[in-house]
């Protein structure tokens, strides 16, 4: 099948591959999807005190539109803060990258991926407030 | 050395320039319609049609009196199935077939049962191969026919259609191989096989598209019901004028496999083993279906941790296919795969290479060196691998299916 040229270009040269301490205090990771279903998320940003999304990295198993979509929203959280991040909408990814009907699973993954890294900073942070609160 | 390299023979080989060769007059000069028995141009294209019959029945050791033609294996399948299933209608409505088979061979199924026939799906053994015992104890007093396909087109692997065919003609019942992927590559003896019906392929041998065969045991005689009428060629199984080129092109074809065969298949081994012992270097590289019962031209084998469309993107220098359908909107992996009960993960990082007779040891040494460094990127870029090498089982996660 024919792949759109972004599609590519992400594919050929991944945005922020690789992955930050998932213990790390300021670090949310995301990890969606099945490898029975063939493709696998994992999506983490790096937040700082004012709540913006400093970095991102991401690993993927999938097909290209899959790796191309992950990629394409680590470019897009950086700088965002949680709940604009958390808006991103998986039409806004499949519009950029041209995927066809068939590649739409994969930008509903990348939104997903996005949404769970944020809840999983949140919940972390959650915890840590209220052991703030404990030890107060 | 061009590139792409072409490792996809079980999709479609090229046609031999010797074949195409052959064919070419018969489209310009001796172009006569070899049903016109009134004239020379006629009588030439007859000739040649019968010579190709020759060549073809040669191949398989059969009479040539058997060979019926036909557009390809897809339609020598329909006619051979649905055929026998209308004819013999009235001793039984059961058939049986193997759940790995070709799509022509399991789609003809499902419209038989949509007209009321039963049919048997076996399953197969991880490495493929039916077990007699499973076919044996599905066989009733109903069935009218077993269906087996000679070489699996995704992996490659060889039934015993000898015992098989034993098993049907002792307990009466009409036996069809599917042999679209075996000509030129397994010697086919029908004069000592108990098959009824087998259906050939000329794009698969060399030869040109369009075109191919069934072979219609005369003794003891297999009746059909045709299913194209007008004009009763092909002993009235197979109405339409022939297509004189294209048959002569299969002839010819499977006149070269005939003679070039046995050398052709070692050194075409010679090339896959070597393939498989370069992608072997790198770990969790797992070969498809049996290795030993298999033709020497298929390597079918799983990256673990990579995607296998992702993997045919990344070795665009090579033509391969892949056992992960990701297109599709189910997401489902290579049913073949998931017969031999490979886990959906590891259906998914399957890619298939099928070497020909213009594969050379230079294209196989890229192959090996490509893949290598592209498998090696992509795990890179996987969570999986990542996990794997931490010693998370990946069994053990919970993972959120969609």
């Amino acid at each position: 099948m024919a792949y759109s040229d972004k599609v590519i270009d992400h594919y050929e040269n991944p945005r922020n591959v690789g992955s930050f301490d998932k213990s790390d205090g300021s670090v949310g990771t995301g990890m969606v999807g099945a490898p029975a279903c063939g493709d696998v998320m994992k999506l983490q940003i790096r937040v700082n005190e004012q709540g913006i999304i400093e970095d991102a990295r991401f690993k993927t198993y999938g097909c290209g539109s899959a790796i191309a979509s992950s990629s394409l929203v680590t470019e897009w959280v950086k700088g965002k803060r949680l709940d604009e991040a958390a808006q991103i909408k998986n039409t806004q990814i499949a519009e950029e990258l041209s995927l066809p009907p068939v590649k739409i699973h994969c930008s509903i993954l990348a939104e997903d991926a996005i949404k769970a890294a944020v809840a999983d900073y949140k919940k972390k942070h959650a915890v840590e407030e209220t052991e703030r609160k404990k030890v107060a | 050395m061009k590139l792409p390299i072409y490792l996809d023979y079980s999709a479609t080989t090229p046609v031999d320039p010797r074949v195409a060769g052959k064919m070419i007059p018969y489209l310009t000069e001796h172009f006569g319609n070899p049903a016109s028995r009134s004239h020379a141009f006629g009588w030439k294209a007859e000739e040649a049609v019968e010579e190709a019959r020759a060549n073809v029945a040669a191949l398989v050791n059969c009479d040539a009196k058997d060979i019926v033609w036909t557009s390809g294996a897809t339609e020598s399948i329909n006619l051979a199935l649905k055929g026998a299933a209308e004819f013999y209608k009235t001793k039984g409505r059961h058939l049986i077939t193997v759940k790995t088979e070709h799509k022509a061979t399991l789609d003809t199924c499902r419209e038989l049962e949509r007209r009321g026939f039963e049919v048997t799906y076996l399953d197969v053994g991880t490495d493929g191969m039916l077990d007699l015992n499973r076919l044996e104890a599905a066989i009733r007093k109903d069935t009218i026919l077993v269906s087996v396909m000679f070489v699996n087109n995704e992996i490659g692997v060889v039934q015993d259609v000898a015992a098989i065919g034993e098993m049907c003609r002792k307990r009466g019942v009409l036996f069809h191989v599917d042999s679209a992927q075996a000509t030129g590559k397994c010697p086919i003896d029908l004069r000592a096989l108990k098959v009824d019906l087998m259906s050939f392929s000329a794009h698969k041998t060399y030869g040109p598209k369009g075109v191919g065969a069934l072979f219609v045991r005369r003794k003891p005689r297999v009746r059909l019901e045709a299913q194209i009428h007008g004009g009763g060629h092909e002993r009235g199984f197979r109405s339409g004028t022939l297509a004189t080129h294209q048959i002569v092109g299969i002839g010819e074809a499977f006149r070269i496999a005939r003679l070039e065969m046995a050398a052709e298949n070692e050194r075409v081994r010679a090339l896959r083993d070597k393939l498989l012992k370069g992608v072997q270097r790198m770990e969790e590289v797992f070969v498809n279906g049996h290795l030993e019962h298999r033709v020497p031209h298929n390597l079918n084998v799983s990256f673990n941790f990579v995607e296998g469309e992702s993997l045919i993107m990344a070795v665009k220098d090579i033509a391969v296919s892949s056992g992960s359908a990701c297109t599709s909107a189910s997401l489902e992996p290579s049913y073949v795969l998931r017969a031999l009960g490979r886990s959906d993960e590891l259906a998914h990082s399957s890619i298939r290479f099928t070497l020909g007779r213009f594969t050379t040891e230079e294209e196989v040494d890229y192959t090996v060196n490509h893949i290598s460094a592209k498998v090696a990127k992509l795990r890179e870029l996987s969570p999986l691998w990542e996990m794997h090498k931490e010693g998370v089982d990946l069994n053990s996660v919970q993972w959120a299916a969609h």
